[in-house]
């Protein structure tokens, strides 16, 4: 009983009620005519899409900079490098890669403007990064008409010039993750096995970069600056590397996301991607000074379990659209929770 | 009222914080017009016994006190700091509290203001009255002109001279009709000497019209020239309590830090060292509260080197400001070679080694393992327990060796612990504070600075930690720099102290000397000691 209760107490109550509650979903599936199969396929799916950016979670709230809300500006660079990919007619696995390396710079450099600001604002990272990310998506929308892109299956067909809201990658990689080493079982089930092995290198790197000397020091800046300062760490040299890597990621993570869903979706879609990657960390286990790659792995699942799950099986039991309301519900709910609950470092 | 009783008498009072007895069967009167000087080393019981009088809601949160308190003859018991203003006791503090946005006279009169009664009185009651300005001027300057200033009662808080504040404060206490009772603490901390001067000045022609003064100070000088009486607390008792005829500062400064000598072994044989480890000069450190001004000093190679002084003056500014914590200016040199300041991890790297005072804030990560927080600098500055992988491309924590380590020093330093794994916040504080020696330690420094090494942490446990100290100086020869306000501690174990006073060294003693020369230049009268006697 007493293992039972500590058990509770490490996992949470809010996990185990979204665990119980993605379960009965399953049981439930059958009864509306939906298929399992088909469900398990889509959620390692979404998992896979969405995994990166909850990674991306990860460094930001080891060094103490809080949870991302500006990961808007990793989207973004990873949105330019899709585009600049199609733009040089880039086709395949080097469209993709080459995709990537394109949204480095970019990421490099917009998640270097952004460490510095949020190094003038210590204490107050989360509310500062939120505006940030808004108002960046809101400049990128006049860059996406005015950017001299010049590739007709992406910019509007009767002005000539601007980029599409959704420009689809059908011709240029698209799945390329997805259908690598893809194992179909029967006509329902596909395991995306590339996709959650290119998750499973970078989750891989970042275990072994939080255990690099690099990575400690990082994490001890996030427990303790003042102790980390005193053993001669740059804090805001780490603050600035994890806000970087935070940013690359939210770039791959986007490149991933759209070679699987098969769109790269411009202008304010990035906005609506930020949240559900701060929940689902949240959700696996996170607070907002620490977490793991167990919390990343458990709050995709569970999170986009939950995504993928209500529209099926609550819509057909209800007869209505209550997907969208859940999802909002549970991502808010969540993120409002955590930050009721944050635990200040023990000082 | 019965006539001849004192204005306050303070009987039998005892309080305890947790079992820690802060004050043990205090008692004392305060006569009409009277100065009493209360005089004290930090921790001697002087701010818990103002408390205690002032009804701070602190004293009655730890569990109340011991003894009664009576005013002119009259028990009292002050449920708050309200009921204190209401019995005629005013209180000036160290730190001002006063509305910078506010005019002087706003300040001075401030929750008393002179009213008109308006219109919408009959309707709202008092509080839609209207402020008479005049009235509350020419109350403001009548008690400023009792204080024998000038200060223009139109004048914001926020562009005054400190000194200038400090009256202000005093005027309010004033400006109540029935204060009779006013207590300062540390006053002349923030004047110059000439305001200090006037303050004095001015607190005798109160005393003069019957106000009972208690004026808390450090500076024994100021204690002397004002005070009718002295009264010395020292560890929760009162030491001396005798009026002021004939007192030398030398008597009143042993009875101030003097324990019996019997209490104190000092450990170390007068031992001789040849060798400069670490030479100072004109060393100036920002740090907020321990300011540091102009210090320069030698330490030398294997030797133990003590800085104390009071709270505030400076000595562990020093420590910080040479490991780079805070802002520095000045020449500081490790045997011969240049330590750039502002730097922490240069200093580490160049072989020396911080324990802080502040071991929460600095000394641990609270959060983390013990391997973590005992390994976390050697790993930084030196690279040590890591481990390449992948053909030496890439290095990981080596958990072993981190591991390995900690379980050496747990055993060495005994530290009580349940693992390696435990986080350090679990810990004792004398436990955490080995666990911050252990981090030093770790780094084998030529120079180990150690600061406050026993605050916060029980008698055992302290006996512990400098006999740790004193063993790994004599063992390795390391050369170690503490800090402390416990001056007993320090000639414990020192080889030389130097005294800090004002973010400047008074002077340096061997630890065999007078007690009274160390609480001399505690008490900053050096050099005004000369000029008075």
């Amino acid at each position: 009983m007493d293992r039972l209760k500590t058990f509770i107490q490490d996992f949470g109550w809010p996990r185990i009620i979204i665990f119980l509650f993605l379960v009965s979903l399953f049981i439930m599936a059958p009864f509306v005519q939906v298929r399992i199969d088909a469900s398990i396929s889509d959620v390692l799916n979404r998992f896979g899409q969405n995994a990166i950016m909850v990674l991306a979670m990860v460094p930001m709230i080891q060094s103490g900079c809080g949870l991302n809300f500006g990961l808007a500006l990793g989207l973004v660079s990873g949105l330019l490098g899709a585009t600049l990919s199609l733009e040089f007619e880039l086709i395949g696995i080097a469209g993709f890669l080459g995709a990537i390396a394109l949204a480095t710079p970019f990421s490099i450099l917009f998640g270097w403007f952004y460490a510095k600001l949020l190094n003038k604002v210590k204490g107050e990272e989360m509310t500062i990064a939120m505006y940030v990310g808004f108002s960046f998506i809101m400049f990128m929308c006049i860059l996406w008409l005015i950017l001299p892109y010049s590739n007709p299956t992406m910019i509007w067909g009767y002005a000539g010039k601007g980029l599409r809201t959704t420009i689809s990658v059908e011709n240029y990689w698209l799945r390329i993750l997805n259908n690598f080493l893809a194992i179909r079982i029967g006509e329902f089930f596909i395991f995306p096995t590339g996709l959650l092995l290119f998750v499973g290198l970078f989750a891989a790197m970042m275990w072994l970069f939080l255990r690099s000397k690099t990575g400690t020091a990082m994490t001890a800046v996030g427990s303790n600056p003042q102790f980390a300062r005193a053993s001669g760490v740059d804090v805001d040299k780490m603050r600035t590397i994890s806000i970087i890597i935070s940013t690359f990621l939210g770039a791959v993570g986007i490149i991933v996301y759209q070679q699987s869903f098969g769109f790269i979706q411009l202008y304010t879609a990035p906005s609506p991607m930020v949240f559900p990657a701060v929940a689902a960390i949240l959700i696996g286990g996170a607070t907002i000074n620490k977490a793991s790659m167990v919390n990343v792995l458990v709050g995709t699942i569970l999170f986009q379990g939950l995504l993928t799950m209500t529209p099926s099986v609550i819509n057909s039991i209800l007869q209505t659209d209550m997907s969208e309301v859940i999802r909002i519900i549970v991502s808010n709910g969540m993120i409002l929770y955590a930050l009721t609950r944050k635990v200040k470092v023990s000082k | 009222m019965m006539i001849g009783s004192p204005l306050l008498s303070i009987e039998h009072i005892s309080k305890e914080f947790y079992g820690n007895v802060v004050l043990h069967d205090v008692s004392f009167d305060l006569q009409r017009g009277e100065i009493l000087g209360l005089v004290g080393e930090n921790g001697a019981g002087k701010t818990t016994l103002m408390r205690i009088l002032f009804g701070m809601p602190v004293i009655s949160d730890t569990g109340g006190f011991q003894g009664t308190i009576k005013i002119a003859g009259n028990p009292v018991h002050f449920a708050s700091p309200f009921d204190a203003l209401d019995a005629g006791l005013g209180m000036v503090h160290q730190e001002f509290s006063l509305i910078p946005g506010f005019t002087t006279t706003e300040n001075i009169v401030l929750n008393r203001e002179s009213m008109h009664p308006s219109l919408l009185n009959d309707v709202f009651g008092d509080r839609m009255s209207i402020l008479d300005r005049d009235k509350m001027r020419e109350r403001a300057k009548k008690a400023i002109e009792k204080l024998g200033v000038e200060i223009d009662p139109d004048m914001l808080i926020s562009e005054m001279p400190v000194g200038h504040k400090q009256f202000t404060e005093i005027a309010r206490e004033i400006d109540r009709e029935q204060t009779q009772i006013l207590i300062l603490d540390e006053p002349t901390a923030v004047l110059t000497e000439t305001e200090a001067e006037v303050l004095l000045k001015t607190l005798k022609r109160l005393a003069q019209e019957g106000i009972g003064i208690i004026f808390i100070s450090h500076r024994l000088q100021e204690v002397l020239t004002l005070a009718d009486r002295i009264i010395v607390l020292r560890d929760g008792h009162v030491v001396q309590n005798v009026p002021n005829q004939e007192l030398g500062i030398r008597d009143v400064a042993s009875w101030m830090v003097g324990r019996s000598m019997k209490e104190t072994e000092i450990r170390s044989e007068p031992r001789s060292f040849s060798q400069i480890a670490l030479q100072v000069r004109h060393l100036r450190v920002d740090m907020p509260g321990e300011a540091v001004q102009d210090v320069s000093f030698e330490v030398m190679q294997g030797e133990i080197f003590g800085i104390g002084g009071l709270a505030g003056q400076g000595k562990l500014g020093i420590p910080n400001g040479i490991m780079g914590l805070f802002p520095a200016s000045g020449r500081v040199e490790l045997k011969g070679k240049s330590v750039p300041l502002n730097n922490p991890a240069k200093a580490l790297s160049m072989g020396m080694a911080f324990v802080s005072e502040d071991r929460h804030g600095v000394g641990l990560l609270l959060d983390e393992s013990l391997e973590w927080n005992i390994a976390f600098t050697g790993m930084q500055i030196q690279g040590q327990y890591l481990k390449k992988i992948l053909g030496n491309l890439f290095s990981l924590r080596d958990e072993k060796a981190m591991q390995a380590l900690c379980e050496e020093y747990i055993q060495l330093l005994d530290i009580k612990c349940t693992s390696t794994k435990q986080k350090a916040k679990e810990l004792s504080g004398g436990n955490q504070q080995k666990v911050c020696l252990a981090k030093a330690f770790s780094l084998n420094p030529t120079l180990l600075f150690v600061s406050e090494p026993t605050r916060g942490i029980d008698v055992g446990a302290k006996k512990l930690v400098l006999d740790t100290l004193h063993h790994y100086n004599l063992d390795f020869g390391t050369t170690i720099v503490i800090s402390s306000s416990e001056l007993e501690e320090l000639r414990s174990i020192c080889d030389r102290i130097a005294i800090v006073d004002e973010g400047r060294i008074a002077g340096i003693l061997p630890p065999t000397a007078d007690i009274s020369e160390f609480g001399l230049l505690m008490s900053g009268s050096r050099v005004r000691e000369a000029i008075h006697g």
